[in-house]
């Protein structure tokens, strides 16, 4: 039998700019990410992380006594998108806090409207250090892009032993702009050699030309920080071009479809995530046996691991602020110190950061395979 | 040096891509002097038609392998040919007597409709294309120069050249050819001569989507990710070669295609890389400026 959410609708008051959630009734948290489009994989992850959060939640008798209503809208992986969805899922759906999103470019442009009308951001798994920068309502689960390229830099030297790297970022994506000259000053201070550096736009197909100038300056690796759809197609030109040594890259990489589009071409390859499910501890073999229930034996991946704690960061900051008012909420948001979830401790730092291990990944025979941990 | 050449290689097989779809452009405008702007997403439906079609065509023929390849090639021509006249019948022939103005808003819009039912058909997330034809990359040469070519970018090479060479001997040789140019060159004397303008019309409709369609197939053969929206770019370049060989001149389309592949490739290659969609709009702008008629286009005057 539902309990709340039936009947009464709360009631449309609750003034202006701090959400009109009136006490009675559900709690609305919303939620945008791309759950169709280029990033798909990325948003479907992280929602189904989130939404299992939620019934789980709900559940076990909801909070402050009331169940979570969870509204959620797509954003396609479109530019611009995102602020639509976030302004309805703000004005229309008065929603207490939003949940989102998993790319950087998308959580930018979110951020401003979330500030703007005192509602928290929980980002799941944006890295781009600019996204929390946006104002003290904008907080995030994971960690950030200046930690995630010196893990890649120095993998790449310690343990890959390349000396000489190419990079090809995609300049349409902030998130891949940041973690490329995070990547570049870690491993040139380590005194590594970047040898070229190369560019595309998202959406590109034919990476044909970069490649072919990168394997010219001949490097020992190829460092490729952007998303999944264009790097798999990266890695299968660069090994059809001839190219043989590691390919390597952030969270960016992490969705099946990767494998889908490239294949036996991946292997040697490796990138920096947020979680394995290879990990061994009872909490997350637990998470991953419970996603696999509710999501027919999907496995869960970092995204869908993120998603499931901002949600419950979002549930534990409610149960400490007593309430869902705006900055009251924030404030419980802000600090989380003793938080642990799925994706291990998150503590969130004087700039809503979390300071949290990154774990390296590899493909071998067509699966994603746990390599290392690397600590800040 | 040997960079140059790889870039050259794949800037060649770039260019015979853009020569494919450019050609369907040139012949619509030369028959009816209006530019059909759907034709970048008949290029988005042929290669859909090769990923909904190759699971079945496997079935008879096993892919990836030569004949199942061709297989899929052709029964996606076929599928955008209907298309193209279908589309012709609809949108276009009921406003043969307006302005081009009005048939070029209406391509625009069939554009949009195309892209958006594909959308919901197909659904946005970008899928993967399947193999076609057996692939490798030709050792022997490797061994001998360094260079890595894909059969795949010869197959790009060899499709497109048989179908531009078959083109070009329908068009020359044979009588529906003939009544094309005849269309082309004058519409109300073609009708007195005999020739039935509207099959005619359909015919070059139904035969640049089917160049079209091979294109899509070539796209997705070398670039296997294919999503609703993939045919803008690549039919704006094309739309770009088409005019830089001289907008109506079929040779020109295959030269044009050929340039645009070429130079985008070499600027992708430098460090101004971002640039190289936007090489193809500038070289645009320069023809307009310098040779408004194309690299092999004649300039027409138009008497008032």
């Amino acid at each position: 039998m539902a309990i709340a959410g039936c009947g009464s609708k709360p009631a449309t008051g609750g003034g202006g700019p701090s959400g009109g959630d009136s006490g009675g009734g559900t709690i609305k948290i919303g939620e945008f990410a791309s759950l169709t489009g280029k990033e798909a994989a990325f948003g479907q992850s992280s929602h189904k992380g989130t939404q299992l959060a939620i019934e789980e939640v709900n559940a076990s008798g909801g909070v402050l006594g009331r169940k979570l209503e969870h509204i959620f809208e797509d954003n396609q992986s479109k530019a611009g998108e995102s602020a639509t969805v976030v302004q309805k899922l703000i004005s229309r759906d008065k929603v207490i806090a939003v949940l989102g999103e998993v790319a950087s470019g998308r959580s930018l442009e979110a951020a401003p409207l979330c500030q703007a009308n005192h509602i928290p951001m929980i980002s799941p798994s944006s890295t781009n250090p600019k996204v929390t920068e946006m104002g003290d309502y904008i907080f995030r689960v994971c960690f950030i892009d200046p930690f995630q390229g010196t893990v890649m830099a120095t993998f790449a030297k310690k343990t890959l032993k390349v000396r000489s790297v190419a990079v090809l970022t995609d300049v349409a994506a902030p998130y891949s702009v940041g973690l490329a000259q995070y990547f570049k000053e870690k491993f040139s201070a380590d005194g590594g050699n970047i040898v070229l550096e190369q560019k595309y736009n998202s959406g590109d197909k034919d990476f044909n030309a970069q490649l072919t100038a990168i394997k010219a300056a001949n490097p020992e690796g190829i460092f490729v920080p952007g998303y999944y759809t264009e790097a798999g197609l990266i890695v299968l030109q660069a090994r059809k071009l001839g190219f043989t040594g590691p390919v390597f890259g952030g969270d960016g990489w992490e969705a099946p479809e990767l494998i889908q589009i490239a294949g036996p071409s991946l292997e040697g390859t490796y990138y920096s995530t947020h979680y394995s499910p290879e990990d061994k501890s009872a909490t997350v073999q637990d998470f991953v046996k419970r996603f696999k229930e509710r999501f027919k034996g999907e496995v869960p991946d970092a995204m869908a691991a993120l998603g499931y704690d901002s949600a419950m960061v979002l549930v534990d900051a409610i149960k400490r602020a007593g309430t869902t008012d705006g900055p009251k909420l924030r404030d419980a948001i802000a600090a989380t110190k003793e938080f642990v979830g799925v994706t291990g401790k998150t503590a969130l730092d004087e700039h809503r950061n979390a300071n949290k291990p990154a774990v390296v990944i590899t493909i071998k025979d067509g699966q994603f395979k746990y390599v290392e941990t690397i600590s800040p | 040096m040997a960079e140059f050449f790889q870039q050259l290689i794949n800037g060649v097989s770039l260019g015979a891509i853009y020569a494919l779809i450019a050609l369907g452009y040139t012949m619509v405008y030369g028959v009816l002097r209006f530019i059909n702007f759907a034709h970048s997403d008949v290029f988005m439906v042929g290669a859909f038609a090769g990923y909904y079609l190759a699971p079945q065509v496997g079935r008879l023929f096993r892919l990836p392998s030569m004949a199942g390849g061709v297989a899929v090639l052709a029964g996606s021509m076929v599928i955008c040919a209907l298309l193209g006249i279908i589309i012709e019948k609809l949108a276009y022939k009921p406003l043969r007597s307006r302005s081009t103005l009005t048939v070029l808003i209406t391509a625009i819009g069939v554009s949009l409709l195309l892209q958006n039912t594909g959308q919901l058909v197909f659904g946005a997330n970008p899928k993967y294309f399947p193999k076609l034809f057996p692939e490798t990359n030709i050792e022997s040469l490797r061994r001998a120069t360094g260079l890595i070519v894909s059969s795949n970018q010869v197959a790009v090479l060899v499709i497109a050249l048989g179908l531009m060479a078959a083109l070009q001997f329908i068009v020359v040789k044979t009588r529906i050819g003939t009544a094309m140019r005849a269309l082309s060159f004058n519409p109300i004397a073609s009708s007195l001569m005999g020739i039935n303008n509207d099959h005619v019309v359909s015919f070059t409709f139904g035969l640049g989507s089917a160049l079209a369609a091979a294109g899509g197939i070539l796209y997705g053969m070398n670039y296997p990710s294919i999503d609703p929206l993939m045919g803008t770019l690549p039919g704006l370049k094309a739309f770009v070669a088409a005019v830089l060989g001289g907008i109506g001149n079929i040779p020109g389309a295959a030269l044009g295609g050929l340039l645009i592949g070429l130079v985008e490739t070499f600027v992708a290659g430098t460090r101004a890389s971002t640039f190289r969609d936007a090489i193809a709009f500038a070289i645009l702008i320069l023809i307009l400026l310098f040779r408004p008629a194309g690299l092999l286009g004649k300039l027409r005057v138009e008497k008032v």
